[in-house]
């Protein structure tokens, strides 16, 4: 097992741009790259993909590989898995991370059955163990009601998926030198029986939720359809994303893909506004790390008053207006 | 068309207490059932079956009392259900899950060939949403997680789109192939009184390690590569600031006060 060295992040390519998780990563992979005395690694995958390696080197990474090939111009899941593992069966890798995005989720897992070892999901803490060097994660389960720290004994390399937002981004340092090495598609083994045939953009806000810093959700308080719009209005203001608990959703106020909590999305912006959510257990459970939580609700005594860092009593539809006031 | 739905019996989420001092989940009373996210893998088998014709098998790991989701599946409208029943498979993590499961349904397969495999997303007691691409992976069979919606399928192939940061991905896969599934697909039917009584006479078919062929060193809490070390109840700490003021509009004004003073905003 002493041959596996360096730690890994997967730099997620997204419809021809880097995604934010990848200077995450960095963020963590450079922290325990250091308590081990070991490189830090990226691994890019795509088409056109090797232009990020410079950007990635400034912001942390020592060494990058990359697998460009333009059948790789779009994600399917055996064929990143494939690369994937032929990359570990190369250059053994220690530790390995990739973001918990849905892309990230589905080939962390795929990649742990190929390789052989095991992969802890969605953590949000990873440390290095002093005494043994092995990688200890720590993540939310149960909707977030309690936290499991997990480890990999036997099997290297250790593979965790790490929930987006969890660390803050690298910063960049400018002319940073590091090393780019191509590993090679190969067309014969690299292959899927999988067609992918259109991306569909989500028009309206172009902002994804779990890279919003600012959230702005809207519960059954809310009322109406039309509703949501003033939330946008706050959440432009303030640079942030519009999302919903669980009943706008039912209601068909708002589309699925807005939901925030356990049957939804989780999310960790730096600030999360609930304004007429209730604070029910299952939606706590994909929104109570934000940094912070402001609460708007008329019942004082709604649950989320009590775990809101600001819990603002009153109609959001007077706040609301109040608040864009205030911001002019 | 054979349709394999995984299932899981999970503890009700909003049912769940956590034993503060030890960490452990308090079993005793907490009610059970079908892990949410299931309901859509098996409901969209269903209505697939439904479309298309031919059968809807249901698969669960776990213990003796999980045969109750194997029930329920049926009343929900599942043809045939079998569980993997063995201490071997206790504590298994969702490498030897997915291995597990992909094992029982390779047997499955031999029994009646299987065109397609639907999980949910994640369950709601571990949230990991590992076991659709993993049992895509052992079974070396093309997946699609997070899908959203089947947007045409004949005996051929399928259509689906599935969820993606920033938007949807359109894929087609050949079957036979495995499918992960978020609750926009559908909306699960209420069961049937005729598939309440089918499911108090159904033989549950309880298979072991031995009987579906699988490699005991890889399954179960001795043989999974990961391991849990510590569990733990998450602080929470927030000490609720009410923001002061004397109508709704006054709080609103000295909550941007108070956020630009923090420099939240």
């Amino acid at each position: 097992m002493n041959e596996y060295k360096n730690v890994w992040i997967y730099a997620q390519v997204q419809q021809g741009k880097l995604s934010p998780t990848a200077y995450e990563l960095l963020t963590a992979g450079r922290k325990l790259a250091d308590a081990l005395g070991e490189k830090l690694v990226a691994v890019l995958v795509g088409y056109e993909v090797s232009r990020f390696a410079q950007d990635l080197i400034e912001h942390g990474a020592d060494l990058v590989y990359v697998c460009e090939d333009r059948a790789l111009e779009n994600y399917l899941d055996d064929v990143y898995a494939k690369v994937l593992t032929d990359l570990v069966h190369t250059y053994k890798p220690n530790k390995f991370l990739l973001p918990a995005t849905n892309q990230g989720r589905a080939l962390s897992a795929k990649t742990a059955v190929f390789v052989g070892t095991g992969l802890t999901a969605d953590a949000t803490e990873v440390t290095i163990h002093t005494e043994d060097g092995q990688l200890y994660a720590t993540r939310p389960t149960f909707g977030g009601n309690l936290m499991a720290t997990i480890t990999c004994a036997h099997t290297r390399p250790e593979m965790c998926s790490l929930r987006p937002m969890s660390y803050e981004k690298a910063p960049r340092m400018e002319g940073r030198k590091g090393e780019i090495i191509s590993f090679p598609y190969q067309a014969d083994k690299h292959t899927s029986l999988v067609k992918f045939l259109a991306f569909i953009k989500t028009e309206e806000d172009g902002l994804d939720l779990a890279e919003a810093e600012v959230i702005v959700a809207g519960g059954r308080g809310v009322g109406k359809p039309e509703g949501f719009a003033l939330l946008k209005k706050l959440a432009d203001r303030l640079g942030g994303a519009v999302a919903a608990s669980r009943a706008p959703v039912d209601s068909g106020w708002i589309d699925y893909r807005y939901q925030i909590g356990l049957t939804g999305r989780t999310v960790k912006p730096k600030l999360y506004i609930a304004c007429g959510i209730s604070g029910q257990i299952q939606h706590m459970a994909g929104m109570s790390g934000s940094d912070v939580i402001v609460a708007i609700n008329k019942d004082p005594n709604a649950p989320i008053m009590k775990v809101a860092h600001y819990a603002v009593e009153g109609d959001l539809y007077e706040v609301i207006p109040s608040m864009l006031e205030t911001l002019k | 068309m054979h349709i394999v739905a995984c299932v899981k019996q999970t503890p009700k989420s909003d049912n769940v207490k956590i034993d503060p001092a030890t960490g452990c989940l308090i079993r005793s009373g907490a009610q059970s059932a079908m892990n949410p996210f299931d309901e859509y893998a098996l409901e969209e088998a269903v209505t697939l079956k439904e479309q298309l014709g031919g059968t809807v098998s249901v698969i669960t790991m776990g213990p003796p009392q999980a045969e109750a989701v194997l029930r329920d599946s049926i009343a929900r409208g599942a043809d045939r259900v079998y569980q993997l029943g063995d201490r071997a498979f206790a504590g298994s993590d969702t490498w030897s899950t997915s291995y597990a499961l992909s094992k029982g349904i390779e047997k499955i397969n031999s029994i009646l060939p299987v065109d397609l495999i639907i999980c949910g997303k994640q369950t709601n007691d571990s949230d990991t949403g590992h076991i659709g691409p993993q049992i895509s992976a052992w079974l070396k069979w093309p997946n699609a997680a997070f899908v959203k919606k089947v947007i045409s399928c004949d005996e051929h192939q399928m259509t689906v789109e599935r969820l993606t940061e920033g938007g949807s991905e359109q894929v087609q896969l050949p079957y036979p192939c495995v499918l992960s599934v978020v609750k926009d697909i559908n909306r699960p039917r209420v069961r049937s009184v005729k598939g309440r009584l089918a499911a108090k006479r159904a033989e549950i078919t309880v298979w072991t390690a031995d009987d579906v062929g699988a490699d005991k060193e890889k399954l179960g809490i001795a043989h999974c590569p990961t391991r849990v070390v510590k569990s733990f109840v998450p602080k929470r700490e927030v000490i609720a600031s009410v923001v002061e003021g004397n109508t709704a509009k006054e709080r609103g004004v000295k909550l941007i006060e108070l956020l630009r003073e923090n420099n939240y905003i």
